[in-house]
């Protein structure tokens, strides 16, 4: 980051369609670490989606519609956090061009600058101090394609994990390579999928962890959907979960 | 156009299932992927030479016509011909038509991807014309009739025992070792006797300078230097973007492509080809003709958006570094340039009818963007061209051409659904008390859960927990 912004005292939270029907825990989680750090959360319940599934896959009228039924819930100025670097990366980077020439592009470019993804924000905004109540446990980090190459997430989840007394990270081999979820992808080329997959699956069990954390739901529904079916021990979770796990000591 | 579609996801399972082809995909690309980042270890001096290059190919592809025109001009006064050819068709009967002229029988060629474009290897052989590649890899997978895999490094989904085989299948008194310097040797015996019989030379272009009417062309092996200057007849091909303005644009090129590629410094030799023979000079062809291609590439141009595409130099690290070309090789494409920039040119160039699946074999993840060195922004040409394919009467031919009404319908219901608080609730209110009672046959799953468990509906949604909890909602 450029710069250190003031500490806020209220976020809005955008909790995204993934985490709102699979993950719903490790969104709520995230809402409770903000507020741990004396925050005012606001969780609009108007929202939906951030319109991405359209996006890419070619259908931009649909995705406008509904990047558009976002806007008007995040009125100010304050930040708005989003526990996944896919979502972030699609209202920060790609809503300012979603919504080009239209009526209300100004608004959807005021939006799309105050998006942080959580660990960024927990980091370089809250610079949040944690304190591990956990029992000792190996861990290793997968991180997403749009968290890092998008947000421009990439020490910042593992700087966090390393704070923890009793946390070991093992960080992957191959922590850049994709895990083959893609969205559509996975569906559109489910042996390419597959294969991706079952890499990243092997360099997770390489490392010996009992857990992979991530940020991003699409990348854990695929790659604990791949650890499950493969009856492999190590288990996904939300960095947003673990993170309020561990504080909690449980 | 031919009926008969390239079929990727047939291809790609094809190659999923040679465990040989995977492990050597795997192996050479981790190796290539760690020679490029040990290259570009000061990312201050990988920012600003990168920045550098991008900038020569913006500056040449913003002055495109005036460059070409200038290029044609020093080129002509240095004694080379230069031949315009709007398409495939055309660059290959200028070819011919220069190999009749001179009665050639023999063509030796250097690495070319334009001419794989061409098919022209095909056309000179129907053409009862020998025709023998000479780079390393494009004569072993001209000896094995297939088509490189990789526009750097065509034969490396083969490894040393499988070009063992090949060699001692295909090569006259070739023994059985599989030992690379051997196997090299005998290439090169093979290819010795064929420069010196020649009677035409081909090869590729890397860049070529306007403003002084040079060709520029980069190898490792030292054939390409044989292909420009033993024959009596060079003949370059080139596409029309390959054109740079200026002598001192090359540097940044030449040094940001084989760092790129296979993590050289440098490639072994650089050509710099200026023109035929001149008087009293010992060595050197007779004629140099440069042929120019088009093929699309005008239509690719005239958008601003999908002009980028024409910034690439054909290093190639976007597939060492494309977690989807990583696993299936470069066959499983069925196109000249596989891989990422291969998913974008190629549907432009063929047209979307017979390549509208290319752009969707991406998880967009954006690792070649990160390491492309001339910064084309791939995965938003990618989203752009998924877009030009259902939507009729766009820029780039055959627009339209997967537009389904069902798919449509599809994302029309889903925005409906997620444009609306109320919709959005009830259907998320559903899904999550219904959806694990899907079961596992239904299309979508039944792909997913080839190798995955069902993804579990969680029961409430954060929005019901949040208002549980009295989180606010303003």
């Amino acid at each position: 980051m450029d710069h250190q912004p003031p500490k806020p005292t209220r976020v809005y939270y955008f909790g995204t369609c993934l985490v709102d029907l699979f993950f719903p825990d490790a969104g709520m989680a995230g809402i409770e670490l903000l507020q741990s750090q004396g925050l005012t959360v606001v969780f609009p319940q108007g929202q939906s989606c951030c319109g991405q599934p359209a996006y890419n896959s070619g259908y931009r009228a649909d995705a406008l519609k509904v990047a558009r039924a976002q806007l008007d819930l995040f009125p100010g100025d304050d930040p708005i956090v989003v526990p996944s670097g896919s979502c972030a990366g699609m209202m920060k980077k790609h809503w300012p061009d979603l919504f080009r020439g239209e009526p209300d592009e100004a608004k959807a470019v005021q939006v799309a600058a105050r998006v942080w993804e959580l660990t960024q924000f927990l980091v370089h905004v809250l610079d949040v101090r944690l304190t591990d109540q956990g029992e000792p446990v190996r861990v290793t980090w997968h991180a997403s394609c749009h968290a890092q190459r998008e947000m421009g997430v990439v020490e910042e989840p593992k700087a966090l994990l390393r704070q923890l007394a009793n946390v070991e990270l093992v960080e992957l081999k191959r922590e850049k390579e994709c895990c083959g979820f893609g969205g559509t992808f996975a569906i559109r080329h489910p042996e390419i999928s597959a294969a991706m997959v079952g890499d990243k699956v092997a360099d997770i069990e390489g490392t010996g962890a009992a857990r992979v954390v991530s940020g991003d739901c699409g990348c854990l529904l695929n790659i604990t959907g791949a650890l499950e079916a493969g009856a492999k021990a190590a288990r996904g979770q939300h960095i947003a979960q673990f993170l309020k796990e561990r504080i909690h000591g449980r | 156009m031919d009926g008969n579609a390239p079929d990727f996801a047939a291809a790609s399972r094809a190659a999923l299932a040679d465990p040989q082809l995977r492990g050597n995909f795997r192996r050479a690309m981790d190796g290539l992927m760690s020679k490029r980042a040990a290259q570009f270890a000061d990312a201050g001096e990988w920012h600003a030479v990168r920045a550098l290059a991008a900038s020569v190919r913006l500056r040449a592809l913003s002055k495109l016509p005036e460059l070409l025109e200038k290029l044609e001009e020093n080129c002509t006064r240095n004694g080379i011909t230069v031949h315009w050819a709007a398409t495939t068709e055309e660059a290959n009967g200028i070819a011919l038509d220069i190999l009749h002229r001179v009665d050639a029988r023999l063509v030796v060629k250097g690495k070319s991807m334009v001419t794989e474009e061409m098919h022209l290897n095909a056309v000179l052989e129907k053409n009862g014309i020998e025709v023998l590649e000479s780079d390393l890899g494009e004569y072993i997978v001209q000896l094995d009739g297939t088509m490189p895999s990789h526009i750097i490094m065509p034969a490396i989904h083969l490894n040393t025992k499988q070009i063992a085989h090949l060699f001692k299948r295909k090569i006259k008194d070739a023994e059985s070792r599989e030992d690379a310097a051997y196997l090299t040797d005998l290439a090169r015996r093979v290819l010795r006797a064929k420069f010196q019989a020649a009677d035409v030379g081909m090869s590729g272009v890397n860049a070529a300078v306007a403003e002084t009417g040079t060709l520029c062309l980069i190898e490792n092996e030292g054939n390409g230097r044989m292909c420009t200057t033993v024959p009596p007849v060079h003949i370059a091909f080139m596409g029309l973007e390959k054109v740079v303005e200026k002598l001192e644009d090359v540097p940044p090129v030449i040094s940001l492509l084989p760092r790129s590629a296979t993590g050289q410094p440098i490639t072994t030799y650089v050509n710099m080809i200026s023109g035929p023979r001149k008087d009293g000079e010992k060595d050197g062809p007779r004629e140099v003709h440069l042929i120019i291609l088009d093929n699309g590439r005008s239509s690719i141009y005239a958008d601003p958006e999908l002009r980028d595409t024409l910034r690439c130099i054909r290093c190639g690290a976007c597939m060492n570094h494309c977690p989807v070309y990583t696993k299936v090789g470069g066959h499983a494409y069925e196109a000249p340039y596989p891989g990422p920039i291969g998913k974008i040119l190629v549907p432009q160039i063929e047209g979307l009818d017979k390549r509208g699946a290319m752009p969707h074999a991406c998880t967009m993840c954006n690792a070649c963007v990160e390491i492309c060195p001339v910064k084309i922004p791939i995965v938003e040409i990618m989203g752009r061209l998924r877009v030009e394919a259902v939507k009729p009467g766009g820029a780039v031919k055959d627009g339209g051409a997967k537009a389904s009404r069902a798919e449509a319908m599809v994302w029309s219901g889903w925005a409906a659904m997620n444009a609306s608080p109320t919709a959005y609730r009830v259907a998320t209110l559903a899904m999550s008390k219904l959806g694990n009672a899907a079961p596992s046959s239904l299309p979508m799953l039944k792909e997913w859960t080839n190798v995955r468990t069902k993804p579990r509906f969680a029961g409430r949604t954060l929005h019901d927990l949040a208002r549980a909890k009295g989180v606010p909602d303003v």
